[in-house]
């Protein structure tokens, strides 16, 4: 993590500083424990804000949509890929980012800490390898980092940017045997009633604050249908058939673009698991069209193309 | 306790498209209960919140003045979601008004000034308000000169027009009538935008007090007009208009700065204006 | 104030007896979240939170709640006409609420109950509830009621103030509908002399935890169009994303929409909250929008709390420093850091245009 900071530090000086870019996009540390705030830093004098942990769950893709200038941008593997879904969508050129390519074992799930801690508040967590270590008033404890990952981390085969500019540390080695659809085949293996009523008990505490449509950087669009008003797609009241359409509705949208990054479920206020509805239709458009978003700038997202040889015996 | 979002209800009495392009149209209405139009006492420069039940309420100002009795007169211009429903509404329906609401034009204040008054497009509507009150015989009297600079794009796009034809003859009043362009040869109006006609007609700010109601454009370049001729930012009242749900002060949207337009505005004079942020 | 005390072991039972005479409503953990709840089983009722995920303003301003309903078809009675939604307003109690929250319901009086006009559903609401508060003998790290009025024990706004003394609590008794609760609980005894020393000394204790401060004492003299022009609000919008979660969690953010929706030919006017991070929330139906960018609907929920308030209601900040939005914001945005650059900002007033 260090060694992170500090190659990230230098990179963005040097880019800086040799007018390679106008801006770098990274982080730095925040107010509490356990969270990193976006930062732009746009002077070599002012790189030592930049920060790296594991508490950098957020997207920073987010930040790059219809950007003018030439900005690099530190990425993990599931930011990066995000980043060339928005190359692909024309929402940033590729020659106008730098990708500062961040080899990740994964982010902590600040909830996972909490939950471990049962009612102690942590005051001060810091890393040490593998371990999380966490002081709060008269207890200091030490956890490991593996049992506290988000839980797109903990089933990430992507850790390693795939495409980037330069490295921010040396590559990680990916996850091997790693089951990512469990939850999934779950899903599947209901009835329809049953999935109705798991999806509708899902999102039952939603409040509507589209945070999680706000900290997925697909979710770019001028104006959501949340917001249209004519016509006016969905209801404005907490209905439970609403709440529903909108998680939905969402999750198609992101159907072959989502990355898996998890900042949805990282930012939700109600700790609703979202990516359940994404994971499914990332599950869907693998299976069906053999693709998993942003891995090439090769191939734009099979559903926003045509192709003659498209499978189509699920459409009854 | 009363309820301040509860309409009352009202009846379409009349619809009057204004307008060649059929976009804005007047709705004259009726209180069904006689005992609402008692509690629904309102001044110039006030609006009402018009109810659509199944659609919603829009925030629209009140056209007629408090010395016409037995209804109001709301100018629409069709735009969002209610105002089109109401397009599509017939005489004899059934709608709501909620109000009166908001403050009005100081004109008591104005009492033995001269008075201009300056609009534009379909943002005349509280301008008819002030004009038909000052006009009535009964307050006539109580305001120096009064002139009027009204400008639309065309013809096809003035308000009221058998009314400004009425006043046009009247020689109380200086109604200065213009439009953008016409190809009408014999164009009875002046042709040019309101701030060169309000430049050549409006010399004088001695004892006047200026009311200005239009779109952000016309008011932009106006306003230079009237201080040059010696217009006091005080004496330069103005109406403005943001989103509003509630019109009542509560439900946090159409502020700008600590001032809401609904409950502290919409009236406001440039010198207030001129402490607030830019956001209307 | 009358000073009485209750053993642990005897407050389900006083719950139970409230039932009777009130309809309850207290924290309730679902999974790892406590929020207020009714009560139907007195076990469901958890004191053991520090705060509760969203603050009980919903017991007052629900998230949706039905305002008017109305028939659409031409044929009914009445078709198109209004009339309020019948609600139940018998009496209500809320156990557990922590002081900081109580002050928040203080706070939003100002704007729902006014000399012009008085919303009628949130005056009944808060007529018909009594406040039976929880101080907080172990408050949050990122709590600063302290330094914005309030304090882990203050009894703003609530009936009865509970402090908890190993199995017991202190009950400090408020106002007339504190009295009456009482009443109805009938099992409260006098305290005793040594229990209320007891109490001081932990009131004492939670005040001196508060670690987190913030500093309001000149906002209320810089220019509102110096602070709405100051260059700091261009760093502190820069990683916010517009969701709405400062907002919906925040006890003092009152902001809502009326909608209305029908089924068939029948429907109702809703209210629901709203949030000044949407741009939906100020756009005219020209398209125009006055909060169009991000900027300047961040700086709009920092300077409606912490200016535009102090200036109109003269009662302080519109925040009691429960630290909600500071713990969940998801990408840390920090009302205290916030404060502290308005209340330090020196700039002057920009020159009008």
């Amino acid at each position: 993590m260090i060694a992170n900071t500090k190659r990230i530090r230098e990179t963005a000086k040097r880019l800086l500083r040799e007018d390679i870019v106008d801006a770098v996009l990274g982080f730095k540390q925040g107010t509490v424990p356990m969270i990193c705030q976006p930062v732009l830093v746009t002077r070599p004098e002012d790189v030592d804000v930049l920060y790296w942990d594991s508490f950098c769950g957020v997207n920073l893709a987010n930040y790059l949509s219809k950007r003018k200038d030439r900005i690099a941008v530190v990425a993990k593997g599931c930011d990066a890929r995000n980043i060339v879904v928005h190359t692909l969508e024309n929402q940033i050129k590729r020659d106008q980012i730098f990708i500062m390519g961040v080899p990740c074992k994964g982010m902590v799930d600040p909830r996972k800490v909490r939950l471990a801690l049962k009612e102690r508040e942590p005051l001060e967590v810091t890393e040490d390898g593998d371990k999380i270590v966490v002081m709060g008033e008269g207890f200091e404890t030490s956890l490991s980092k593996a049992d506290l990952l988000q839980d797109n981390c903990a089933i990430c085969i992507h850790r390693n940017p795939v495409i980037y500019d330069e490295l921010m540390g040396e590559p990680v080695p990916e996850q091997e045997g790693i089951d990512r659809y469990a939850d999934e085949r779950k899903l599947e293996a209901m009835s329809a009633d049953e999935r109705s009523r798991h999806f509708q008990d899902l999102v039952a505490t939603c409040i509507r604050c589209y945070a999680c449509r706000d900290a997925c950087p697909l979710c770019y669009c001028p104006t959501c249908f949340v917001d249209e008003s004519r016509p006016q797609w969905l209801g404005k009241s907490i209905d439970p058939t609403d709440t529903l359409t909108f998680h939905l509705l969402r999750a198609f949208h992101c159907a072959g673009r989502c990355t898996d990054c998890g900042a949805c479920e990282r930012a939700c206020p109600m700790d609703i698991k979202v990516r359940q509805f994404t994971k499914k239709l990332e599950k869907d458009v693998l299976e069906l069209y053999d693709y998993e978003a942003g891995m090439t700038e090769e191939t734009r997202p099979p559903l926003d193309v045509y192709q003659p040889d498209d499978p189509g015996d699920f459409i009854e | 306790m009363d309820n301040p979002y509860l309409p009352y209800p009202v009846r379409i009495e009349e619809i009057t498209i204004e307008t060649e392009d059929r976009n804005i149209k007047s709705f004259r209405v009726v209180f069904l209960n006689p005992e609402d139009e008692e509690r629904f006492s309102y001044r110039p420069g006030q609006f009402a919140e018009l109810s659509v039940a199944g659609t919603g309420e829009c925030p629209i100002g009140i056209a007629s003045s408090p010395t016409e009795s037995g209804h109001l007169l709301f100018t629409v211009n069709k735009a969002g979601l209610v105002t089109s429903q109401l397009h599509n509404m017939q005489e004899g329906d059934v709608m709501g008004v909620r109000g009166p609401l908001g403050n009005y034009y100081p004109l008591d204040e104005m009492e033995g000034k001269n008075v201009v008054l300056i609009g534009g497009g379909f943002a005349f509507t509280t301008l008819r308000s002030t004009l038909v009150y000052m006009l009535a015989p009964e307050n006539r009297d109580r305001f120096e000169e009064i002139s009027v600079v009204y400008g639309a794009r065309d013809e096809g796009m003035l308000l009221y027009k058998s009314e400004l034809g009425a006043w046009l003859l009247r020689s109380d009043i200086q109604l200065h009538i213009t439009v953008d362009c016409s190809d009408d040869p014999f164009c009875q109006y002046h042709i040019g935008f309101v701030p060169g006609i309000t430049e050549q007609k409006i010399t004088s700010a001695e004892n006047s007090v200026a009311i200005i109601c239009g779109p952000p454009i016309m008011i932009k370049f106006t306003q230079p007009v009237l201080e040059k001729v010696g217009f006091l930012p005080e004496d330069i009242i103005m109406s403005l208009e943001n989103r509003m749900k509630c019109g009542i002060g509560m439900c946090g949207r159409c502020n700008v700065g600590a001032d809401y337009v609904c409950k502290d505005g919409p009236i406001l004079t440039l010198a207030k204006l001129n402490t607030l942020p830019k956001e209307y | 104030m009358k000073l009485l005390k209750i053993s642990k072991k005897d407050f389900s039972d006083v719950l139970n007896r409230l039932k009777d005479s009130y309809r309850l409503y207290g924290p309730v953990r679902k999974g790892n979240i406590v929020d207020f709840a009714p009560i139907e089983d007195v076990s469901d009722i958890d004191l053991s939170f520090q705060n509760s995920r969203l603050s009980p303003k919903s017991l007052f301003l629900p998230q949706s709640e039905r305002m008017f309903e109305y028939g659409l078809d031409p044929a009914g009675d009445e078709a198109h006409i209004l009339k309020e939604a019948s609600k139940d307003y018998s009496p209500k109690a809320v156990i557990g609420i922590r002081p900081c929250d109580a002050k928040a319901l203080e706070l939003v009086d100002a704007n729902f109950d006014t000399p012009e006009f008085r919303d009628p559903w949130w005056v009944k609401a808060r007529e018909t509830t009594t406040l039976v508060g929880l101080g907080c003998t172990s408050p949050c790290s990122t709590c600063f009621c302290t330094t914005v009025g309030g304090g882990p024990f203050d009894d703003a706004g609530l009936d009865v103030l509970l402090t908890e003394i190993n199995d017991a609590f202190l009950a400090r008794v408020l106002t007339e509908k504190g009295e009456k609760l009482i009443k109805a609980a009938n099992t409260f005894e006098p305290a005793e002399e040594e229990l209320v020393q007891k109490a001081t000394a932990i009131e004492q204790e939670a005040a001196g935890k508060i670690v987190s401060k913030v500093d309001t004492s000149r906002l209320a003299e810089i220019d509102t169009l110096a602070l709405h022009g100051a260059d700091f609000w261009e760093d502190v919008q820069f990683a916010c994303i517009n969701c709405g979660i400062c907002t919906y969690l925040c006890p003092t953010c009152w902001c809502f929409d009326i909608q209305d929706e029908t089924h068939g030919r029948v429907g109702c006017r809703m209210r629901n909250w709203d949030s000044c991070m949407f741009p939906l929330f100020t756009l005219h139906a020209s398209g125009h929008n006055p909060r169009g960018q991000k900027i300047q609907r961040v700086r709009q929920r920092f300077m409606h709390k912490l200016k535009y308030y102090v200036d109109t209601y003269k009662m302080g900040v519109a925040c009691v420093g429960c630290g909600r939005c500071v713990q969940h914001c998801p990408v840390n945005i920090d009302i205290r850091q916030v404060c502290r650059l308005m209340n330090e900002y020196e700039g002057k007033v920009p020159k009008v245009s």
